[in-house]
């Protein structure tokens, strides 16, 4: 990873989520430079003030509605000059539609996949330019167990995943040899505010401690990481298991 | 969003259905009920014993997803947060430059929210006091939608309510303390061990002058009539560069089906605790973390106690009648052949509390758990009240899940005044239980 003179800059897409806050928090104790960007401008002047306190060496933001395609373009400017270049790149924003509703509606699924997918595909195609070109760096996007494998449970939300996590492996090939790295998050069941109406069992786990992983794994540049560890395990299980047994299963 | 989830306080006596909504955003505390008519509780980390945190059948307002800092002034040490930060999370914070709490409870897993809420004192009461005299503000959100900014002159009506209030005045959204200036985060610790509790009060007046933090541990088995053996630390904050700590946490795996905690068992533990610490009697530098927060490594150790749970007793005595009152209470717990390792004496100082319903005067406090034994733990606690009652003493209602409601209104003369500041959308099984709404 190329390392710019003075600390390390970090530019996150939905900041305002639970996830992407501990991660900051992480980043802030080392005295990162962090730039945040989320829909909600009062809730993330707050998060930019906990990150100050917390060590953050400099804190901007910018508003910015994901699904507002064209305003990506100038959001990315602007932190891309703020600290002319970023040493890393976590898109983090995401929405869970109800399953149940989003099967029933055309609308709903569409619109679940502008935000999981659409508007992450364009985000990364716009930064992977940018880190190709500045020849390092690492581009982190969180995408979900959920897209190993469509279920009827959550294929909505599978599907986008599936598309964010596809576009990642091939970003992850494309730019190896130019030394940015692509780190693709699979994070379990998350005990946050999306996921408030879940009742929580043992395989939850907590925001903190899957920032802890993702922070990790940017460190070190690993490709494909699920959190907690034992999602791979489960969902290779469920990827080993036959179509023609699947569709019998409940999941 | 709401959810319906079993909770129990950090005593785990009840286990009991509430609906839970959390609060996430300082600016947007919207503060909804399960069902019309059901009355709220703020609850943060859930580590009082008894049911001052607890609302069965009831709304709880997590407030742990207000885990904002809003401002610090590192030059003059005050820091700005929201009520869901934990005490620990302002230490980390803090302490790189040179800033402590200026009052600690036992354990920093307390969200700061609650340390108010409960009026929290510490190991440095006689020069500290508690907590709510370094509170320089706080937000107060009621259910009726307003929200009250108050301090000791701002509102200050507002202010004695709520600290100390167990979170009846409406919900701490925020507040603004004023912290400590420390050397570093090492304590040099003296450790006295004492013979009889006439001892202890010797050593612990002639310590409070020169040293900060001053707590006993006593032991609350055998000895009768004056001879009561135990250990008196005391503490500074210094400056100790650069030795390395390596604190483990472990955590209790499981809840052992009985408790863990008996008449031989304490015995034992004492006797051991005892001589090892009379062993290293004299000056040491040890980390903060030990020092203030002993249990802490040892996450979730209220399982100890079993599926029945525990409870802790802990009253003050004012001083006048502090060495015989406190020689009843030791000799009728250890008559009873029950208690815990940890018994804690402290001296109070003479510092009137802000709140309307704070816990310390000054005299002497004693605190230690309980396994819960049913009758026979309910009818030791009768003879115990008795005694806090006729020395003019009274319960902590951080730690409280028995005592009587007549104790309660004795044990705390301003009642009244603060029933007018009661939130009307706001009740606990505690407040229930003590003041009938």
């Amino acid at each position: 990873m190329i390392q710019s003179k003075g600390s390390l800059r970090i530019l996150i897409v939905g900041a305002n989520s639970a996830i992407a806050t501990e991660v900051a928090r992480r980043y802030a104790a080392r005295a990162a430079r962090i730039y945040l960007v989320a829909r909600r401008a009062q809730a993330l002047d707050a998060t930019a003030a906990d990150l100050r306190v917390r060590g953050a060496a400099e804190v901007a933001c910018a508003a910015m509605d994901a699904n507002d395609v064209e305003r990506h373009r100038s959001v990315l400017e602007a932190a891309w000059q703020m600290w002319s270049g970023l040493d890393v790149a976590l898109l983090a924003h995401g929405v869970l539609p109800d399953q149940a509703h989003a099967q029933q509606s055309v609308d709903e699924t569409l619109s679940t996949f502008d935000t999981n997918a659409r508007s992450v595909i364009a985000l990364l195609t716009d930064l992977a330019n940018r880190f190709e070109a500045q020849a390092g760096g690492t581009i982190a996007v969180i995408s979900s167990p959920a897209g190993d494998r469509g279920r009827a449970s959550n294929y909505v939300y599978g599907a986008a995943k599936a598309a964010v996590s596809n576009f990642a492996a091939g970003l992850r090939h494309r730019l190896f040899a130019s030394g940015v790295r692509v780190v693709t998050i699979l994070p379990g069941f998350v005990d946050t505010p999306m996921t408030a109406n879940f009742a929580k069992g043992p395989l939850w786990a907590s925001p903190a401690r899957v920032a802890r992983d993702i922070v990790a794994a940017i460190d070190v540049g690993r490709r494909v990481v699920y959190t907690p560890w034992f999602w791979r395990w489960i969902m290779l299980v469920i990827k080993l298991v036959p179509e023609r047994v699947f569709v019998r299963t409940r999941l | 969003m709401s959810a319906t989830q079993l909770v129990s306080s950090w005593g785990r006596l009840t286990r009991a259905p509430h609906t839970i909504i959390p609060l996430r955003e300082r600016g947007d505390v919207h503060l909804a009920r399960g069902a019309p008519g059901q009355a709220g509780l703020p609850f943060g980390n859930g580590r009082s014993y008894g049911d001052v945190c607890l609302n069965p059948a009831g709304t709880l307002w997590t407030t742990r997803g207000l885990d904002r800092f809003i401002a610090f002034d590192a030059d003059v040490g005050t820091i700005d947060c929201e009520a869901g930060v934990l005490l620990r999370e302002i230490i980390e914070v803090a302490l790189p430059h040179g800033w402590f709490l200026p009052v600690s409870p036992g354990t920093q897993f307390v969200t700061l929210g609650g340390a108010i809420a409960n009026d929290v004192h510490g190991k440095n009461h006689h020069r500290g006091g508690t907590i709510g005299e370094h509170v320089e503000s706080l937000q107060l959100q009621r259910t009726d939608g307003s929200r009250i900014a108050c301090g000791p002159v701002e509102a200050r009506d507002w202010f004695c309510a709520t600290v100390g209030g167990l979170g009846l005045t409406g919900v701490i959204v925020s507040a603004r303390l004023r912290l400590k200036r420390v050397p570093g985060p090492w304590i040099d610790v003296d450790t006295r061990p004492f013979a009889s509790l006439a001892e202890f009060f010797r050593l612990s007046q002639a310590s409070e002058l020169d040293w900060e933090h001053t707590v006993a541990w006593v032991d609350c088995c055998g000895g009768s009539q004056g001879r009561r053996r135990g250990l008196l630390f005391r503490g500074n904050h210094m400056d100790q560069p650069a030795l390395s700590t390596h604190a483990r946490t472990i955590r209790l795996p499981v809840s052992p089906p009985f408790s863990l905690i008996n008449s031989l068992s304490l015995r034992a533990f004492n006797q051991v605790y005892f001589h090892l610490n009379r062993m290293r009697a004299g000056r040491q530098i040890k980390h903060y973390r030990p020092f203030f927060y002993p249990l802490d490594n040892v996450l979730e150790w209220n399982r100890i106690y079993g599926p029945r749970g525990f409870y802790q007793y802990q009253c003050v005595v004012p001083a006048a009648v502090e060495l015989e009152a406190t020689g009843e209470l030791l000799d009728t717990i250890s008559a009873s052949g029950t208690g815990s390792f940890l018994a804690v004496l402290k001296t109070f100082g003479d510092r009137t509390p802000l709140g309307l319903l704070s816990f310390p005067i000054k005299g002497t406090t004693l605190a230690l758990d309980f396994p819960n034994l049913g009758d026979r733990t309910l009818k030791l606690f009768d003879r115990l009240n008795a005694v806090v009652r006729n020395a003019g003493g009274r319960i902590y209602a951080a730690k409280d899940a028995s005592m009587p409601r007549e104790m309660f209104e004795r044990g705390y003369p301003r009642l009244a005044e603060f029933a007018r500041y009661r939130d009307p959308g706001i009740s606990s099984a505690m407040s229930r239980r003590l003041t009938g709404s």
